[in-house]
């Protein structure tokens, strides 16, 4: 078999395999609710509680319009446990045994599940975008440079999403996978100018914020939505001066060990 | 006749426990191999070595000419396999289940759509084909996994106690699907624990135990082994069983077996019911009151105990699942043929 025909082959494997994740959004309840109304609850829960309380910070704008970038963010690195955590279920069901008695390509179960994750996100990214719009945060930029926004977003957690198809295959578990991807997920998240400006963080925090890529694909989004105050200072670091250029070489670092690493251990996994 | 499945020395251990001891099999095309064994006997284990889920620590397997080890994917296009727990996506509808087995073995949009409307059919599922099947039955989804085995209608075919679980009825349905399978033409590897069921369906027995074939031939052949049919006596008055047990060897082919709990004599003979008409004549000539009297075929069990002289664990078929790991059914085990609800 030509090395054309081989990649047609697992790249239609990995469509099946796609379709079939896409179609429990609707079939499974907890997707749904996952996918769609708990990043409808980030938003108003950040927009109402935090941006009432918190107010105006030194971002010079609308605090609500400076956390928006932030919540979507969040969510969909949050979105990245979902893989991992339908994975591990996938692994301990039945299922995968027809799976892996079947033809196909060895790869597409996993490359399957982080593309329909693409999926998820986009959802999720659409329904915060109308709650957002709904709540007062505006695009003050082009189209195609919100595009590029919600690009830079869908592709981080693309790679996020690798990485915690490795952990589940190495713990198997969906719940451990869970919880143990919160431990790491929560402090990344939130040590990050997600939700704060950098500068209002004590000093190792602020460093590890500046150099967080949750912080520059935040930075990123806010400047491609137009969600940064022209007047505010310019960062000082080099990785929030150039957000998209440093979000993408960490997609390609992640995905350069994550995606070989992840398709092996699925091999293995398997097995067993 | 060519050879179509061949096994020679596997061995697979899993720590301390030996599950593959050195098995050796030989199943010719176009004939069904019951491997026949009770629970651990090593039948799940072999099945996954044939179909390339499972790695063995040593040995050589060739199923349909392609060797397992070598070319497991060029394998996996030639066999189909319905594993002892159904391997269906719960939450499909029973025709994206065989639609999407169909586009993996890359038939094709077209070709998929058709066979999975056409196996539903065949499997008696088409009233079922739009609903998930996360409300199916146990019987029915058993046969959606037997149709997703079918998909590419491989030459080769591996089914792992396809019946365990199911309740009588369902059994018989199974055994219906089959045997129509079968009379196409199709290689089958079958596993299962009843007797009974490899006596129905098989052409050759292999029984196993320990991870090796302790005896291999036809049903006739392992039935001639056992001793023939069972009379099976229960007395009134268990002060009578050393009596009754004298009877009884009069008219068996071999020792009688005595339960002193249940009052039951068990003797093998080879003239069927005359036997029974003349031993319950003899218990009758004694004065012994008989309050249950039968004649019943050989089960795994006699089998184990002419070979290996202990008891199968496991005995006769029965509605229950007989495997604790068994995943629980949504639905009522006895309502294996019926329509479930979502
Ligand atoms: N994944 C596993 N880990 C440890 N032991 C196993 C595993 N799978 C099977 N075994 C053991 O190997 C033996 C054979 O199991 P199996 O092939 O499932 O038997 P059968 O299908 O005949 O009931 C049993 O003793 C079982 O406990
Ligand atoms: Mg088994």
């Amino acid at each position: 078999m030509s090395v054309l025909s081989a990649a047609l082959e697992s790249a239609s494997d990995a469509a099946v395999i796609t379709r079939r994740n896409l179609r429990k959004i609707l079939r499974v309840p907890d997707v749904l609710v996952f996918t769609t109304l708990s990043p409808i609850m980030f938003v108003l829960l950040f927009a109402y509680v935090f941006g009432g309380a918190i107010g105006t910070q030194d971002t010079g704008i609308d605090y609500r319009e400076f956390l928006i970038a932030g919540v979507f963010a969040q969510t969909v690195v949050f979105g990245a446990t979902f893989t991992g955590y339908s994975l591990a279920e996938d692994l301990q069901k039945g299922i995968i045994d027809r799976f892996r008695s079947l033809p196909m390509s060895t790869s597409s179960v996993v490359v399957g599940r982080t593309v329909s994750d693409i999926g998820i996100n986009l959802v999720s990214l659409f329904v915060m975008s109308l709650t957002g719009l709904v709540v007062g945060w505006r695009i003050r930029s082009s189209v195609l440079e919100a595009a590029g926004g919600y690009l830079v977003l869908v592709a981080f957690a693309f790679a996020i999403s690798w990485i915690m198809a490795s952990v589940a295959l190495v713990v198997r578990t969906p719940e451990v996978v869970n919880n143990a991807s919160f431990i790491v997920i929560f402090p990344l998240t939130f040590i990050a100018n997600t939700f704060v400006s950098i500068s209002s963080l004590p000093g190792p925090l602020a460093t590890f914020a500046n150099w967080n890529p949750v912080s520059s694909v935040t930075q990123a989004a806010r400047e491609l939505f137009g969600n940064t105050d022209p007047r505010a200072p310019a960062p000082e670091v080099w990785s929030l001066q150039h957000p998209v250029l440093y979000t993408l070489i960490w997609v390609l670092i992640i995905l350069a060990v994550f995606v070989p690493l992840s398709i092996r251990l699925y091999r293995r996994a398997a097995s067993r | 006749m060519p050879t179509a499945i061949r096994a020679t020395g596997l061995v697979k251990k899993y720590g301390a426990v030996t599950a593959l001891d050195g098995l050796d099999l030989e199943v010719e095309e176009g004939t069904v191999l019951g491997l026949l064994g009770p629970n651990g006997a090593g039948k799940t284990t072999a099945v996954r070595v044939f179909t390339t889920l499972l790695r063995p620590d040593s040995g050589h397997a060739e199923v349909a000419g392609v060797d397992v080890l070598r070319h497991p994917k060029e394998l996996r296009r030639r066999i189909g396999v319905s594993g002892q727990y159904a391997a269906v996506d719960e939450h499909l509808t029973g025709f994206e289940n065989l639609d999407m087995v169909g586009r993996l073995y890359h038939l094709g949009a077209a070709a998929s759509r058709a066979r999975a409307r056409e196996l539903l059919e065949q499997f008696d599922l088409a009233h079922a084909a739009e609903r998930v099947v996360k409300g199916w039955s146990g019987g029915m989804r058993r046969r959606l996994d037997l149709a997703g085995a079918l998909v590419a209608q491989p030459p080769v075919l591996f089914l792992d106690e396809p019946t365990t679980g199911l309740d009588p009825r369902g059994r018989v349905g199974m055994w219906n699907v089959i045997e129509g399978l079968v009379r196409g033409g199709t290689t089958l590897l079958l596993t299962t624990q009843y007797l009974e069921e490899a006596d129905r369906l098989a052409d050759r027995i292999a029984v196993i135990d320990h991870g090796r074939v302790i005896a291999l031939g036809t049903a006739d052949e392992l039935k001639a082994q056992v001793g023939g049919e069972r009379i099976e006596v229960v007395l009134l008055d268990p002060a009578r069983l050393t009596t009754a047990r004298h009877e009884a060897a009069a008219v068996g082919i071999e020792e009688p077996g005595v339960d002193d709990r249940d009052r039951r004599v068990t003797v093998a003979v080879d003239g069927g019911t005359t036997d029974l008409v003349e031993l319950l004549g003899r218990l009758d000539r004694a004065g012994i009151e008989v309050l249950e009297a039968g004649l019943r075929r050989p089960t795994l069990d006699d089998v184990f105990l002419a070979l290996t002289g202990h008891h199968a664990e496991a005995e006769t078929p029965s509605g229950d699942t007989d495997d604790p790991n068994q995943p629980d059914d949504p639905d009522d085990p006895a309502a294996g043929e019926q329509e479930g609800v979502a």
